[in-house]
Formats: structure tokens, sequence, C-alpha cells
């Protein structure tokens, strides 16, 4: 209590500095760098892998249940643990962090890209079938248009909580922002240093999210003309 | 020795169960740490869901609520909220994972109000009762299903989230893990997957239990309405 009380006295350790920023403009940037690089892979890798489970789940409807449920078993297990699990064999660093974050995204844009792939009407389904389209042609023409909003909507959440994911890669020593954080706490409680990363991760999770909703927006012209 | 059995022989130390600050005390303050969050998420976001679900307001709130909560890292609270004047130690913590409780169950109690009968809720008017009245006697019955839903996805999001309450020396089983971490991968690979093994096993323990719970709670006719609620709470959370 005593130590609290006497931080809050010092006028030397204010929440927010822009000496800090200014002083460590190198570190910060980096440190945001490599948070907005390692969260655009996580969720690309994701992604490249949960559409094609998401089809497959739409497809086969004895696989739905088994992936749905192997991926909720997934998000059940905490970061922290699955860090635990990989970090023995992948080692210390990126491709640790990578995987983790990515195993998250994952079950969060094939749940919504199932849920996109299933809200298209029966009766397009059919008439698509009526014009002569086969399986894939189906797929790619109508279905999967059609199910764009769902998998904007899990690409959207997958990224906003991968951001805030990828700064518990701090222990493993990849953590991008959180590296800022927990250095800040460990630093003898830097509140600059913490509040300057804190605040870039909300801010990259807000710019990332914003730039998603705006290709969901032009990859979805339909959807404006009829609210319009 | 590969990583695993080096586990194996960790778990298997009886000492690494009974020592001060071994696996059963972690234990202990896991499930505390846990129950004391889950328990102040409650009592903030239940009341004033079901308040916001009630008056039919408040949607967007909700919304912008799970948003943004699910953009903070919990790092990030778990650092800062030490340093405010709630002081390092057991209540920091527990804050900081309450904050991630509140998007389910606020969510859940919304929805759960809101998908109310609006028949029986006319109906409850036209009998003269008050609007507490109504909340409490009809509403609020037939909201327990989502209630129970999401109260599921908060307590065992909350017990994987506090494993992350190590990085402050905040206790709990994540604690074992970040003192693995702490001897280098190849000394500590054994202890780092055995407490990743229990943090793993207790969230997968708490989710059965009170699957179950949930299950044993919801009446027959509900229960369809309780599948909805769970996809719903699941969908105002992601990422622990």
């Amino acid at each position: 209590m005593s130590l609290h009380l006497s931080y809050r006295a010092a006028p030397g350790n204010p929440w927010f500095s822009w000496q800090y920023v200014r002083d460590n403009s190198d570190t910060i940037l980096a440190a945001l760098r490599e948070h907005t690089w390692l969260t655009a892979r996580a969720v690309l890798i994701a992604a490249l892998v949960a559409l094609p489970l998401a089809v497959a789940a739409y497809w086969f409807r004895s696989l739905a249940g088994p992936i749905l449920a192997l991926t909720g078993v997934l998000y059940t297990v905490p970061s922290l643990a699955l860090f635990a699990f990989l970090a023995p064999y992948l080692g210390i660093g990126a491709i640790t962090v990578l995987t983790v974050v990515a195993l998250y995204a994952l079950l969060v844009i094939v749940r919504n890209a199932l849920a996109g792939l299933n809200q298209v009407p029966p009766e397009v389904r059919e008439a698509a079938e009526g014009m002569g389209y086969g399986r894939w042609g189906r797929l790619l023409r109508i279905e999967l248009p059609l199910a764009l909003p769902g998998i904007l909507t899990g690409l959207r959440l997958a990224t906003v909580s991968t951001v805030a994911l990828v700064t518990v890669g701090v222990v493993v020593g990849r953590g991008g922002l959180g590296q800022l954080i927990f250095a800040g706490f460990q630093n003898n409680f830097y509140k600059a240093e913490i509040m300057t990363g804190t605040v870039l991760c909300v801010l990259l999770a807000l710019v990332l999210d914003l730039i998603l909703a705006a290709v969901g927006r032009m990859l979805t012209p339909w959807l404006r003309r009829r609210s319009s | 020795m590969n990583p695993v059995q080096q586990a194996i022989v960790w778990l298997n130390d009886p000492l690494n169960w009974s020592i001060p600050g071994g696996i059963l005390d972690r234990l202990g303050e896991h499930l505390t740490l846990s129950a004391l969050a889950v328990l102040l998420g409650c009592v903030v976001a239940w009341p004033i869901g079901l308040w916001l679900g009630h008056t039919g307001r408040g949607g967007g709130l909700v919304l912008l609520v799970s948003n943004v909560t699910l953009a903070i890292p919990t790092l990030a609270l778990l650092t800062i909220l030490p340093l405010t004047f709630l002081g390092f130690g057991r209540p920091a913590v527990v804050v900081a994972l309450a904050v991630f409780a509140v998007p389910p169950l606020l969510a859940t109690a919304y929805t759960g109000v809101r998908q109310a009968d609006p028949e029986a809720r006319d109906a409850a008017r036209g009998m003269g009762l008050s609007g507490g009245q109504v909340l409490r006697r009809v509403e609020l019955p037939l909201a327990v299903p989502y209630l129970a839903a999401g109260f599921r996805t908060a307590a065992v999001q909350v017990v994987a989230t506090a494993a992350l309450a190590s990085f402050v020396n905040g206790g709990g089983l994540g604690q074992i893990i970040r003192a693995g971490f702490g001897l280098d991968i190849a000394a500590g690979g054994g202890q780092i997957i055995a407490g990743g093994v229990l943090v793993a096993g207790l969230a997968l323990l708490v989710e059965g239990v009170l699957a179950l719970v949930e299950r044993a709670v919801t009446p027959r006719p509900l229960r369809r309405a309780r599948r909805a609620a769970t996809r719903r709470a699941a969908d105002a959370t992601a990422g622990t």
C-alpha cells in the first residue's frame, strides 16, 4: 500500500509522457511493428486454414460437429497453457507466438464463416443448382459471396482479439507491445511505458478493425445498395 | 528425457504438490481469485444488463462494452490496476479479471430479458404488475437459461485468464508455468508443460462441470433457448 502511494506522490512517474514517447520512439516503433506484423501473419494463416475447414464443415454435415467441438475445446485452453505446451518444442520466439495466436483466431473465423455459409437460403442454393452450377461453381460464385458478411465478422473479431492476445507473447520474449507493457511493469513501474503500450494496442486494434470494415464495405456493394 | 517425460516426473513428485507455493497452494489461489472475480462481475453486470433489457435501451452500450474489452489486453489491465488506488495484491487482480467477465454476463442478461415473450410481458402488465414486478416475476425467470449460459462463459474465461495473473506475481496456477520459463526451456521444459496441463485441465474441468450445472438449472422447454444463449455468450467474447 505504502509503495504505490509513494509512487503516486512522486511527480516523476506520470501515466502519460510525451517525453518518454519522444526519447524512446525507436523502441516503441519496433514494438508496434512487431505487433502489427505478428497480428497480420497470424490472422492470414488462420484465415487460410479456417476457410477450407468451414467449407468442409458446410459440405459434409458430419464434419461440422467434430470441427466445432475441436475448436471449442481448443478455445477453452488458456493461452498461457498453450504457450506452455508449444514453447518446449517450438522454442522461445516468434514461431511460438504466431502458432498460439493463429490457433485462437482459427476458431473465431471457422465459427463465423460456417454461420455465414449456413445462412445462405436454400432457395438460392436450389436455384443455383437448377442453373447448372456444380458444387465448386456454386461455392465460389454464390455461397461464398453471400457468406462474406459472416466471414468478415469473423475476421474482424479474430483480428481484434489477436491484437490483445499477442501481448501474452512476452512469456517467450516476443510480445510486441506487450513487451513495452511488461518491461514498464518490471522497470520500477514505469507508468508511461505501460500506458503507451496499452494505448497503442487498443489503437492498433481499432485501426485494423476499421480497415477490415472498409474492405468489407468494398467487397459487399450489394448490401449498401439495399440499405440506401 | 524429453519435456513430456520431465513433466510426468515433475507432476509425480509429491513435494511439488505440498510445498508452500506448490500445486495445491496455487490451485487454491487460482480458484479464490476466479471465484471472487466472477462474483464481482455478476454483481456489476447482472443488475445493469437486466435493467437495460427491461427498459429496452442500451443495446448499443452492451455491444460497445464487449467490443472495447475485446481490444484491451489482459496483461495491460493486470499491470495497470496494481499501480492505481487498488494497490498491489489480490484486489487489483480480481478487478482486472472481473473486467473480462462483464461482457458475457452483460450481453446474456440483456438478451435474456429482451427475448422474453412480449405477450407474457403485456399480460403481466395487464394484471397490474409494476415495471419492477414484471422484471422480477416474468422477465427474470425467463432469462435464467441465458444468465446460466453467460455465467458459464464468464467463469471459464476468468479461470483461463487467471493464469496470466502470474505476470504480476498475483498467484494462481500460471505461476508454475512462469517459474518454469524462468528456468529456461531446457531445464524448465517439464515444469512448463506440467503447469500447462494443470491450467488447461482446470479450465476444461470447470467448463464441463458448469455445462452440467447449466443443463440442470434450465427447464426442459427452455433448452432450445439455452443453446442460442450459449452461442450469444460465446460471441460476446473472444480471446483469453
